[in-house]
């Protein structure tokens, strides 16, 4: 418990007011989001100023965290509490260092520290997660993967895994963490913890993938160094692993995502089970495998919190992707479909998605590729990613942003014609006025960037009136 | 025409040490031979497998310290002293980031063991205590080179090796004497990830032309258009000299910049 005393209050009220002044001006000068600056100035003048208004939500907390997945997962698990009839805090614009949190739980408290809502789900980056976990205090933390992503930025993935680990053994017996065993790290990590352990996973062996593609990582038994063979293989180094040597394997699931079809960029329709609930068949509109892997989270939150199977089905039937996620817009008569890339799983994922099935590219693709520090500085990532895909067909790609020339060259050693590159200098506004009218003959296209460049794409569409922008959603 | 060249390319490790991208480097050796009409063949040399005798190139890239370890345990003994009287015979090599460190004589972690090397270069890494992360520009025998580096350990280069290159920005082999890298004979190390090749195609093509020459063959390579290749190597150089020197601990407002939208103009 955090102590009441009324140099605590005062504190509190100050560290409150002072962050709502600093939000408030920030919306007025254009600054967008600006969730950041006001959390930081907050908790620099009341480091506990989040516990104190979270732990006075009546119905909990529930942080969502994993490499890729973790702001579609949260933002569907908001969404099903929300048709349960419940008020939800959220940090809906990706706004998930501590100061992020920060601010988002200030925004929906009064001066005294009274949240407005029942419960909150927060998403958690990663080299966050110990301190958004310290702070918040959740009942559920859903665990969705761990993949390599801007290493620049947290060293490497056993230092983030090791550092998970050390946070997970400090949590009470209170917390459940829902734990994707698919990813063979997580299941090592979460083991034998005080807090309990729901675990869920695909079983999905139509869409098992031949051989570990070359962004895989963890593909050594956490348990006895040898390599671990899969039994399937869905998604990066996710799926049904074993290790010959030492019989280390899988966990068995207690929630499993199944049947998944798949519709292009569309949509997917899939059935998730366990824990004596069952949602059949039901069509989501996000696309690709690794939006199965989010539903299974999503739907295994819902089941942990005792929602209905009714609700959760109505709530993912109409759930629409967060921002350039994985979205579509119409505009200026062209259909684009935006896709966020930030790491080599995801964007194999893209490709995956974009190629139907890996065979060729369906529309005309424009790349965009920053390396500010929330992209990851380090653009080496791209050499990771299996571009060979691409090799085929004769649709151009345009290559835009400050490292937009990396992309070029590294389609040109994945095999892909010089005549259908398109590389694109410039900020990206001209870029994609260019790549639309060099492309007029085609109705769809599809625009692939990178965090910061997705930004700037909605802004440039958001501008245009043809999309919202992101911080009033 | 001579006779058919062909290019064999050992890849050392290629699943426990490729963690930054560096498979990029095998893509790009194998791709530049490929399109003067040499045959690249990539083989893949992984813990217990035995080196062939007959590789004109090696690449060893980084990985992480779990398997850094096992793979430093694979090199101690035989495996090691075949690489090592390879090198000596001038086979070419190109070494990255851990892959480095372990052609060097030792690499001493804080708090355990020293990690042999197999000491191709005379060169000793220590563990130090800040993680040196950014672009990196050097000047080299190949001219200006551009890559990225990611680093903890602080290297020391003995008399026996030369310096790669020299750092024009960045911190290089230890932040402290202006290399970056090691070079001995047909063998070059760095921390430069980005991958590094890619963009510094005249390296790529003398590892090429060295391993060639090694085997008996033709060295001579014709010309490649390298307009994207240079493009690349431009836009990156831009993106480190606008980078002030204390990167990446930039202050709060700009990272915060970062995450907000851009301006409307």
């Amino acid at each position: 418990m955090v102590p009441r005393s009324p140099l605590g209050s005062v504190r509190r009220a100050a560290s409150i007011g002072a962050s709502k002044a600093a939000l408030a001006a920030l919306r007025r000068t254009g600054r967008g989001g600006g969730t950041a600056a006001p959390g930081l100035l907050a908790l620099q003048i009341d480091p506990e100023v989040v516990s104190r208004i979270a732990e006075r939500l009546s119905d909990g907390a529930v942080v969502v965290a994993g490499t890729n997945g973790k702001t579609t997962t949260s933002r569907m698990i908001a969404d099903i509490i929300e048709a349960s009839g419940r008020t939800v805090i959220h940090n809906r614009s990706g706004s998930n260092l501590a100061r992020g949190v920060a601010a988002t739980f200030i925004e929906h408290a009064s001066l005294s520290g009274e949240p407005d809502a029942q419960m909150a789900v927060i998403e958690s980056d990663e080299a966050a997660l110990p301190e958004i976990l310290r702070l918040v205090k959740p009942r559920l933390v859903v665990l969705n993967n761990l993949f390599r992503d801007q290493l620049d930025r947290y060293g490497e993935l056993n230092t983030v895994g090791t550092r998970w680990k050390a946070a997970f053994g400090r949590l009470p017996p209170t917390t459940c963490l829902l734990v994707d065993v698919d990813d063979p790290t997580l299941a090592t990590i979460t083991a034998g913890l005080d807090a309990p352990r729901t675990t869920f996973g695909l079983r999905i062996p139509e869409h098992t993938l031949d051989e570990l593609p070359h962004a895989a990582d963890a593909a050594i038994c956490r348990k006895c160094g040898a390599d671990l063979t899969y039994r399937e293989l869905y998604l990066g180094h996710l799926g049904d692993w074993l290790c010959t040597s030492c019989g280390y394997q899988r966990p068995a699931l207690d929630v499993t995502g199944s049947a998944v079809r798949l519709d292009g960029m569309a949509s997917l329709t899939m059935s998730v089970e366990g824990n004596g609930q069952a949602i059949r068949d039901v069509t989501v509109h996000v696309p690709g495998i690794y939006n199965a892997y989010n539903v299974t989270a999503a739907v295994a939150a819902a089941f942990a919190l005792r929602i209905d199977p009714a609700t959760i089905r109505s709530a993912l039937e109409n759930f629409r992707s967060p921002f350039g996620r994985a979205e579509r817009v119409r505009w200026q008569g062209r259909e684009i479909s935006i896709a966020l890339v930030k790491n080599p799983v995801g964007f194999n994922e893209v490709l995956r998605t974009i190629t139907g099935g890996g065979s060729e590219l369906a529309a005309p693709t424009l790349i965009v590729i920053n390396d500010e520090f929330a992209d990851g500085r380090d653009v080496s990532w791209l050499w990771d990613v299996d571009f060979e895909m691409l090799a085929a067909g004769t649709l151009p790609i345009a290559t835009a942003g400050m490292r937009g020339a990396d992309m070029a060259n590294r389609l040109k050693y994945a095999g892909v014609e010089e005549s259908r590159l398109m590389p694109l200098d410039g900020p990206i506004d001209q870029a994609l006025t260019t790549f639309l009218q060099r492309t007029s003959d085609s109705k769809d296209v599809s625009i692939l960037p990178t965090y910061t460049a997705m930004l700037a794409v909605r802004e440039i569409l958001g501008n245009a009136g043809a999309v919202e922008r992101f911080w009033e959603e | 025409m001579s006779v058919a060249r062909t290019l064999r390319i050992g890849w050392l490790y290629p699943t426990k040490m490729n963690i930054y991208g560096d498979r990029g480097n095998v893509i790009v050796l194998s791709q530049r031979a490929a399109w003067r009409g040499i045959e690249p063949h990539v083989i893949e040399l992984d813990i217990d497998d035995a080196i062939p005798s007959d590789i004109d190139v090696f690449f060893f890239g980084g990985g992480q310290d779990q398997e850094q370890i096992a793979v430093s345990r694979d090199l101690a003994g035989k495996k090691g002293e075949i690489l090592q009287s390879a090198i000596e015979n001038g086979a070419a090599a190109l070494t990255v980031c851990g892959g480095y460190q372990l052609f060097g004589k030792v690499y001493r972690p804080h708090d355990a063991e020293p990690l042999p090397g197999i000491g191709i270069f005379d060169a000793e890494t220590e563990a130090g205590g800040e993680r040196f992360i950014g672009n990196v520009v050097a000047e080299s025998q190949w001219g200006e080179l551009i890559g990225f580096e990611n680093h903890s350990g602080l290297t020391w280069l003995g008399s026996g090796a030369e310096p790669m290159g020299r750092i024009v920005h960045g911190r290089g082999n230890n932040g402290t004497d202006g290399t970056e890298g090691a070079k001995y004979r047909n063998a070059v190390g760095c921390y430069l990830h980005g991958s590094i090749l890619p963009k510094n195609p005249t390296l790529a093509d003398w590892l090429i032309a060295r391993g060639l020459e090694y085997r008996g063959q033709d060295p001579e390579l014709v010309p490649l258009a390298d307009d994207l290749e240079q493009r690349a190597h431009r836009q990156a150089v831009g993106r480190a000299r606008s980078e002030r020197r204390d990167e990446p601990n930039r202050s709060m407002f700009s990272r915060i910049a970062a995450y907000a939208p851009i301006p409307r103009s």
